[in-house]
């Protein structure tokens, strides 16, 4: 069992987390103006990192969502950052 | 000089002291320029080798592994063929796969221990009930084998399935396709090789790919750990690390890696005869020729690169199928592993020519490729030989994140494997 760490409760087992995909991925701005092929990168392109990665994640007892930079790589997890507003 | 394998060879081996045995593949170096060049020695990258010079008489090939044949998914995974899918797509191709491997031990020559014992998908609840008779409509009006048990015909498949009264997951029923089964991972890798490098392939073990030659804004060939190589077309069948090579590649692609684990028990005597998968409780299993319980389940819910499992995941799986299977129960697990997939949004491959010019894909397969193996590599060999779709690969193609035209069987057959 791996313990990531939740920036409200603290260190948690790994079941009480979701993945909520790459941090930076912005959802385009414009609606039906915005082209195919962006929304299409939004929803499905990923960078898919080996290695040094940063990502949203759920603590999902407490539904905080917060980022995490995790190796993915080593699986080694920093502690849980709250969101500044900005991902 | 024994180079065809039978009962004759094996007999006259035999009285010569084995001797005359040849290495099932030539050793051979890497040139400076082919005609293609495959990315990854799994059995996808094999098979699209063999398929380019033996449909297409393309022989100047090499495949290209950065570690030894098999070593990745291929030798990594729980060896079940079948092709009880809902999308027709799916179905033309998981049913060309099934097909091909029903034919691939006299084709290629090695015994690829195909063994069509069929499987049992478990439904357990009511809804899983209705679910199931409409994939196996779904099946049948695609013009594969599938019947509907009911909970007698479970009975009889699987005698020693927990269903009484008590039981915490009655089987109420559940999908049978008897043409599933299983194959052995290793031969499928090692009979491609070989039947490949007999017509001229070049198998190139233990040179890793590290970026792409890129001219005039197309692909013209690798860089790798030795040396440069040319090639008129480059495929690449890499399975977990398509998202590394795509971003040297210069573009995106839409999976993300995760560990797969799968387990094995100590080798017992004949007790399970078909494959058994419960997607209620995220758990499959069969027997493998040596006896051992061989056991798999979901993927592990943190994208990884790191090629060993979790044990969240583990837990449930074991838990799972202790509960259908209580004699399981003295059972002890001999290996644990794990290795990385490509998960993809709808739980389809991506096949097709890649945003980079004159690289084309393989890849996408997630938890269910090895089944595939025949039919991704016919298809990304006529695609590296014609640089055009195969009617049966088409809808495969990456154009289908942007037009919306996914193949989700995820949603459609629940898939697992
Ligand atoms: C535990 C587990 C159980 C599974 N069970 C099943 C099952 O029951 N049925 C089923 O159909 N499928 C199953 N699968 C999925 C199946 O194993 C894969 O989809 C299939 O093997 C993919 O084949 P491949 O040739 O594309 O990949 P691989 O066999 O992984 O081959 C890719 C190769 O590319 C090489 N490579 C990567 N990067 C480079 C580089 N830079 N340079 C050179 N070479 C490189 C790797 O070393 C590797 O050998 C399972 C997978 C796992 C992990
Ligand atoms: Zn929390």
């Amino acid at each position: 069992m791996q313990i990531f760490s939740c920036p409200f409760c603290g260190p948690r087992p790994e079941t009480e987390f979701h993945f909520g995909g790459e941090a930076g991925n912005d959802r385009p701005h414009g609606g039906a103006s915005v082209p195919a092929q962006d929304w299409a990168a939004y929803l499905h392109l990923r960078h898919n990192p080996k290695g040094a990665a940063r990502e949203i994640w759920m603590h999902t007892t407490c539904l905080e969502v917060f980022v995490m930079e995790r190796d993915t790589l080593s699986m080694r997890a920093e502690p849980g950052q709250a969101l500044g507003g900005h991902a | 000089m024994t180079r065809r394998y039978s009962a004759l060879s094996l007999l006259k081996e035999g009285l010569s002291g084995q001797k005359g045995w040849q290495p099932a593949w030539d050793d051979r170096p890497l040139k400076p320029r082919y005609d293609v060049v495959i990315i990854g020695g799994g059995g996808q990258g094999l098979a699209t080798a063999y398929y380019l010079a033996k449909t297409h008489g393309i022989t100047n090939v090499a495949v290209i592994e950065k570690g030894w044949l098999g070593g990745g998914n291929t030798g990594r995974n729980t060896t079940v063929v079948r092709s009880n899918y809902f999308f027709p797509e799916s179905v033309r191709l998981y049913d060309l796969s099934l097909k091909l491997y029903e034919k691939l031990s006299i084709e290629l020559n090695y015994n690829i221990m195909l063994s069509q014992r069929g499987m049992v998908s478990l439904a357990h609840t009511p809804a899983e009930m209705e679910m199931s008779a409409r994939v196996v409509n779904a099946m049948q009006i695609n013009g594969t084998d599938a019947e509907l048990l009911d909970a007698d015909g479970v009975r009889q498949r699987l005698p020693i399935h927990h269903g009484g009264p008590d039981a915490r997951y009655p089987a109420l029923g559940g999908i049978w396709q008897g043409r599933a089964g299983t194959a052995r991972h290793d031969a499928v890798a090692w009979g491609y090789a070989r039947a490949a490098s007999k017509l001229g392939v070049d198998i190139i073990q233990q040179c890793e790919v590290e970026d792409f030659l890129i001219e005039g804004g197309r692909c013209r060939g690798l860089r790798t750990s030795r040396g440069e190589v040319r090639a008129d077309r480059v495929g690449m069948a890499v399975a977990g690390h398509s998202s590394v090579l795509a971003t040297k590649a210069g573009f995106r692609l839409p999976v993300t890696s995760y560990a797969l684990q799968a387990c094995v028990s100590e080798p017992v005597k004949p007790i399970l005869d078909t494959v058994v998968l419960s997607p209620g409780t995220g758990t499959y299993a069969s027997q493998s020729d040596k006896g051992e319980i061989v056991i798999g389940g979901a993927l592990d819910r943190v994208p990884s690169y790191g090629q060993r499992g979790n044990l969240p995941v583990l837990e449930t799986v074991i838990a799972g199928l202790l509960e259908m299977f209580p004699a399981f129960r003295q059972l002890k697990l001999m290996r644990q592993w794990a290795g990385i997939v490509d998960v993809v949004p709808d739980s389809s491959p991506i096949l097709g020519e890649s945003p980079l010019p004159g690289l084309f894909l393989n890849g996408g397969w997630g938890t269910g490729g090895f089944k595939a193996i025949p039919a991704g590599g016919t298809l990304l060999a006529h695609l590296l030989a014609t640089g055009q779709h195969h009617d049966i690969s088409r809808p495969f193609d990456l154009d289908r994140f942007t037009t919306g035209r996914l193949i989700d069987e995820a949603a459609g057959s629940g898939i697992a494997h």
